[in-house]
């Protein structure tokens, strides 16, 4: 019956999620597939960026670096295994199946690669963090461009196509569950505490420095992922997708939706992928639009769109609904004398 | 570990320097506590008693000396640690954390001694569940000792002065702490505000049974709350002792009133310079 309940708190979201992305990979077309895929690998960024930047308080611009660790972790494992097949099952399962672990294992290394560059950058603050993370992600990015074995500067090529909607659906979600979980469970509540006041987290008992490793791992091992996904939709790993100018774009969807805001991360995601998608004579502007958005976003909203708040904060009539029942309080006792 | 004596002192601070370059912000601070005591620690403007408590509790590491927390020696170590063995703060401008909840900032004071893991939090397993719970019910126990229960989901930012000084109390009892260190704690606050609180800091002390060290620039109100008195000036103790002897004593009245007072009014100081 526990575990009945814990598989029911875990796995009902995933599974309703890969449904709802299977059904909706059958409706659309190629076209639409393929924004909708965009977008969901972005969430899967900026909500994992959002754990760092939004909850701790920290600022991490090279989100990207990790994302290309995990993307050619990821693409090595595929291509040695490409023609594996496991316990005789049919080749597609089995694929499916080495997917799955080429996925993890990206997750793995960029986790690996968060741990290299957090140990000894989170202990720098603001503006001096964000340009070691800003070198960390060039320095991924030059190592891979000089690497014969990772296809220097053209990258690597003929990649199978394994990821689906399904497989980005899950990973979205996946994404957000953790970031939501996380933010309410007494270890989310420390690294908020780092992000109001590092003194006194400190000071009330939190290891603020082992807990800001810990929310940059989980972060990088989240870009891993998103890269994974990322280079098996476009059959190719090439360095320059995992330059600074991917950390920025996710930065802005971070900033634009609120840090510390899942659902602000989320709509961001979706909102700036697709219209940049579906505008596609923008594309080669989007820079352009991104600094403005940032711009004007500061000049007018400068906690972004949602703020530190979550979409149902902004609506009391779904609040009220989530609310947990007060407890009885009687006034007239609470008083001090 | 070395097991501690049974009596060890809660705070045993010997010989404890903190220097800033040529400045001896604090120079051979001694002071023991011992459970159940509420000492009360006052001094002019610089005189060194945050600093003080902020080499108490790990802020700075002390030049030299030694800190002990119930018989173990804590010199060095960062403040989450001496957190842990159970030395609480509080802060002379207020640091809560302002867009948390009430009750959160409480909660996160629960935090340690937790024992379900991250995984756990993402699997939402059944005991980091009742962890949760756990967590929740002992940081509301300590909203209603500070009579906050009513303030619970209002964000810290939002609180009146005075609650906001009192979560701050509220969040340091949720470490567990076998000693708490109030910096200021009435800082800002009108008389009749003051004697509540100090009254209220009395109550907690033998609710709890911890001991307490409070700072507080009015004389009046620490003199008739703590049994015990610590005055600093310019780093060094000058006196300490029950209230009324410090009160008498003429180096603590020529730190608080400067000694063009005392020879107006001849009064000799011991080893002072004329």
């Amino acid at each position: 019956m526990k575990l009945f309940g814990l598989a029911a708190r875990s796995a009902a979201p995933l599974v309703l999620a890969g449904v709802a992305a299977w059904l909706l990979q059958a409706q659309l077309g190629q076209a639409w597939g393929v924004i909708l895929m965009y977008a969901g690998i972005n969430v899967v960024l900026a909500v994992s960026l959002n754990v760092v930047n939004g909850f701790t308080g920290q600022f991490s611009i090279g989100h990207a670096g990790f994302m290309a660790v995990g993307a050619y972790t990821a693409a090595k494992i595929t291509f040695a295994l490409q023609e594996a097949q496991l316990f005789h099952l049919p080749l597609g399962a089995s694929q499916q199946i080495i997917f799955l672990l080429a996925l993890a294992a990206g997750m793995g290394m960029a986790a690996l690669a968060g741990l290299a560059a957090g140990m000894p950058s989170l202990r720098l603050r603001g503006d001096y963090l964000a340009i070691v993370t800003l070198g960390f992600n060039e320095i991924i990015r030059v190592v891979i461009e000089n690497t014969p074995f990772l296809g220097g500067a053209t990258g690597l090529s003929g990649l199978p196509r394994r990821t689906t909607l399904v497989w980005v659906g899950l990973g979205a979600v996946a994404t957000i569950l953790m970031a939501r979980r996380l933010v309410g469970s007494t270890h989310g509540r420390a690294l908020l505490a780092i992000r109001e006041d590092e003194v006194a987290a400190e000071a009330m008992g939190v290891d603020t420095t082992s807990y800001k490793v810990r929310a940059f791992v989980i972060s990088s091992a989240f870009a891993g992922l998103a890269g994974g996904l990322l280079v098996h939709m476009l059959q190719l790993c090439n360095p320059a997708d995992f330059s600074f100018i991917k950390s920025f774009e996710v930065v802005t969807m971070v900033v634009l939706g609120g840090l510390g805001s899942v659902t602000g991360s989320v709509l961001a995601a979706l909102l700036l992928t697709i219209s940049l998608q579906v505008f596609t004579e923008f594309q080669q502007y989007r820079m352009v639009v991104y600094a403005l958005l940032l711009i004007v976003l500061m000049l007018t909203r400068p906690s972004g769109l949602f703020g530190s708040r979550e979409l149902w904060d902004l609506f009391p009539a779904w609040r009220a609904r989530r609310k947990e029942p007060q407890p009885p309080s009687s006034p007239t006792s609470e008083e001090v004398p | 570990m070395t097991g501690p004596a049974p009596s060890a002192p809660v705070l045993e601070a010997s010989k404890v320097t903190v220097q800033f370059g040529g400045l001896k912000a604090l120079a051979d601070f001694d002071l023991r506590l011992q459970a159940g005591e509420l000492v009360g620690m006052i001094g002019p403007n610089g005189a060194g008693k945050t600093t003080a408590f902020n080499a108490i509790t790990g802020v700075y590491a002390p030049t030299a000396g030694e800190v002990r927390v119930a018989g173990e020696r804590v010199n060095g170590q960062r403040p989450f640690q001496i957190c842990q063995r159970g030395v609480a703060r509080t802060f002379q401008n207020i640091r809560l954390f302002r867009e948390l909840s009430a009750l959160d900032n409480v909660r996160v004071a629960c935090h340690h001694g937790h024992a379900a893991g991250f995984l756990a939090a993402f699997l939402r397993s059944a005991s980091f569940l009742a962890d949760e719970a756990r967590i929740t019910q002992r940081a509301e126990g300590f909203l209603e000792v500070m009579g906050l229960v009513h303030r619970r989901n209002e964000l810290a930012r939002n609180l009146p002065y005075g609650e906001q000084r009192r979560l701050e109390i509220a969040r340091a009892l949720a470490t567990g702490p076998k000693l708490l260190c109030l910096d200021e704690p009435a800082a800002g606050m009108n008389a009749s505000e003051k004697v509540a609180l100090m009254e209220l800091i009395r109550k907690i002390r033998d609710d709890f049974r911890l001991a307490i060290l409070v700072i507080e620039h009015d004389m009046r109100v620490v003199m008739g709350v703590s049994e015990r008195l610590v005055v600093l000036d310019h780093g060094v103790t000058i006196a300490s002792g029950l209230p009324d002897a410090v009160r008498r004593d003429p180096r603590v009245i020529e730190a608080y009133l400067g000694d063009a007072y005392l020879a107006e009014h001849q009064i000799a100081v011991p080893g002072a310079v004329s």
